[in-house]
């Protein structure tokens, strides 16, 4: 009886590994498959497509991290616009969206509710509608194929604003009261003691925003048609198969989506932790 | 004694009218006026910035779908003309009704086909990842969820080369080589022609509705848009499985050990225990994959730019394309409010699902 209970779990332990590892598989071998490919040389590209070690017969080679810097194909300075863009974004959002936040969950003022409201409408707009009107905005503004067009319409963000306000009204009325009576000026209160107890709040924030924005296509594409030192690493990305016409160099083009992917690839990993935690304490009792 | 009325008054005092961040003279008007003033300075850049950015552009694009504008001149010098554009989409045969039929088509077959698989795909991995008494649980929750967080512009290229005629999945498929990306045989057809219809029925080719007959609008989501179903489930599904983690431990473990007491095996398990736990979990994935799943536009974009044979393009594309490319922004925006609707329906359903399923 007991030995077949042992079997049983042991089985069902066998069978729990097996599925696990072969959906692991399924999601991390194209990672696998996109690094070992940007460093194998064309021929045998297409002759080992599968394969994850270089066939001895051509050797391993740079050619594909070397074709990402010509006058086509310009990994560094789409990584430089990407950089600039992804910094100044997250960095507004993190300033808007937790003093509007705080205001929203702790401050009574006129039009509050309208406020909160508002965000909410906002939040349910759908992208994609707003493409052709952002484009014309930007247009009437003058900030088409600049910096600011890229990053300006990007900053103003209702799910930021959102999440801060939701984590701001977890924070004891008391706490903040004490301050108050101390004599704190409410610019005081929330520097002072709000924000750095938002800090779980605001890491949430940069990471969510920092892959967003990194990854962002659908805008760059629209706020810098025709100006080309300013695409990004998708939008250059999205076009570089063009760039290349008929030849598709794919140890060059995989080492580009490399490249782009290993900066949100580092922080996820150093981050990972936060979404562990976070999943960790919304309860593993069971 | 007077411990106790401090704590009754303590409690008596109405919360809401409170200013919660009391001055030294917070009951003074002056008071609450620069509390007024603050709020405002503190939530006006951004109000300011949704309204130009969001608000201003939703009234935008209403007004301009009635008007005939190319995108290049300035909208508000060109002609009011009515309901045109929309008429063009809907009702007066043409290559736009034909278009735009087809984006709702192809987009269509893909949402059925995205949100079961990435719906099911991720329950599934959730419910072994969270049952099971395993080690490494960390490692394969990051694994199954790494390609959300990656672009989609990348995964979008790295699929394409997996999917070439001479790629990864055909070596490894047992079918020979299949010509994904640009294969637009629908694969409807395509099972019909293995019981040998190859030819439409005579009904099926003569009916036509919006400009496509009968025969195109059931041909199923041609090769080339399954190979972009597959990819974006392969990336979305990471989400949702983590949503679903959320989900399910939050169900109390006393339910499943009254249920592991009262005998029941593991699918009796998942079918009478989990899934009627998670109902609510459930609803708000298909949800969000509903409303994602309507908007799919950067993977149409990297892979085939719409093609083969348009058998890819939806309207999120087809937005995109007739006003950046096609200069006919007016149309585009028309094609963008019929979205907005169709998005709204689903975002409606999900809040009315959500709140009903609340107060249970």
């Amino acid at each position: 009886m007991a030995r077949d209970k042992i079997t049983k779990a042991s089985v069902k332990r066998f069978l729990g590994y097996a599925a696990l590892v072969f959906f692991a598989l399924v999601f991390i071998l194209p990672f696998v498959l996109t690094i070992v490919t940007s460093f194998k040389t064309l021929p045998d590209i297409q002759q080992n497509p599968v394969r994850l070690w270089a066939d001895p017969k051509y050797g391993w080679t740079l050619d594909g991290i070397r074709g990402l810097n010509t006058s086509n194909v310009r990994l560094p300075r789409w990584a430089f616009n990407s950089v600039v863009v992804t910094v100044s974004v997250v960095a507004g959002r993190l300033f808007f969206d937790s003093i509007a936040g705080f205001a929203l969950a702790k401050m009574r003022f006129r039009g509050r509710r309208a406020v909160f409201g508002f965000v909410i409408v906002v939040l349910a707009v759908p992208g994609v509608v707003l493409l052709i009107p952002k484009f014309l905005i930007m247009k009437e503004l003058g900030i088409l194929n600049t910096y600011a067009g890229l990053i300006l319409p990007l900053m103003f963000d209702a799910f930021g604003i959102f999440l801060m306000k939701q984590f701001f009204e977890q924070l004891p009325d008391e706490m903040l009261e004490a301050a108050a009576i101390d004599g704190a000026t409410t610019w005081q209160i929330f520097t002072k003691v709000a924000l750095p107890l938002a800090a779980p709040a605001l890491i949430a924030l940069t990471i969510l925003s920092t892959a967003g924005v990194w990854n962002d296509f659908m805008h760059p594409l629209i706020a810098v048609p025709g100006n080309p030192d300013l695409q990004t690493l998708p939008l250059g990305l999205a076009n570089i198969r063009a760039a290349f016409g008929q030849a598709q160099p794919w140890n060059t083009i995989l080492a580009g989506t490399m490249l782009a992917t290993l900066p949100i690839a580092i922080i996820f990993f150093i981050f990972q932790r936060y979404f562990v935690q976070g999943l960790a304490t919304s309860g593993t009792k069971g | 004694m007077v411990a106790k009325d401090e704590a009754s008054t303590e409690i008596d005092r109405p919360r809401r009218n409170r200013p919660l961040l009391p001055r030294r003279r917070s009951r003074t008007r002056s008071a609450s006026r620069s509390e007024n003033a603050l709020g405002w300075i503190f939530t006006g850049p951004v109000v300011f910035g949704l309204i130009l950015f969001v608000a201003i552009p939703i009234l935008l694009t209403v007004w301009v779908s009635f008007r005939d504008w190319n995108g290049f001149v300035s909208p508000f010098d060109t002609p009011y003309i009515g309901f045109e554009n929309y008429s063009k989409l809907l009702f007066e045969a043409g290559i736009r009704q034909t278009d735009f039929a087809r984006s709702i088509r192809n987009n269509f077959y893909y949402v059925i086909g995205v949100v079961p698989m990435q719906t099911t795909l991720a329950l599934v991995i959730a419910v072994i990842l969270n049952k099971t008494a395993l080690k490494g649980k960390g490692f394969f929750r990051t694994a199954y969820y790494f390609p959300s967080i990656t672009s989609s512009i990348a995964v979008t290229l790295i699929f394409v080369f997996m999917f070439q005629t001479q790629g990864a999945i055909n070596a490894v498929l047992p079918f020979g080589n299949i010509n994904w990306l640009d294969n637009a045989n629908g694969l409807i057809h395509n099972a019909l022609g293995v019981i040998g219809v190859h030819q439409p029925p005579a009904w099926a080719a003569g009916i036509e509705f919006m400009g496509l007959t009968l025969w195109d609008w059931f041909a199923g989501p041609s090769v080339a848009m399954f190979a972009i179903m597959m990819l974006v489930t392969w990336t979305t599904t990471g989400t949702m499985m983590l949503i679903f983690l959320a989900g399910l431990q939050s169900i109390p473990p006393s339910v499943e050990e009254a249920a592991t007491v009262d005998g029941a095996g593991p699918f009796q398990m998942f079918w009478r225990v989990t899934i009627p736990m998670m109902r609510p979990t459930i609803y708000f994935v298909v949800m969000l994959g509903l409303i994602g799943t309507w908007q799919v536009f950067d993977q149409i974009f990297a892979t085939n730019f719409g093609g083969p044979r348009k058998t890819t393009i939806t309207p999120a594309f087809w937005i995109y394309f007739q006003s950046f490319r096609n200069s006919e922004a007016g149309l585009g925006a028309a094609i963008a409010i019929l979205l907005f609707g169709v998005i709204m329906i689903f975002a409606f359903l999900q809040r009315c699902i959500i709140k009903s399923s609340g107060e249970l």
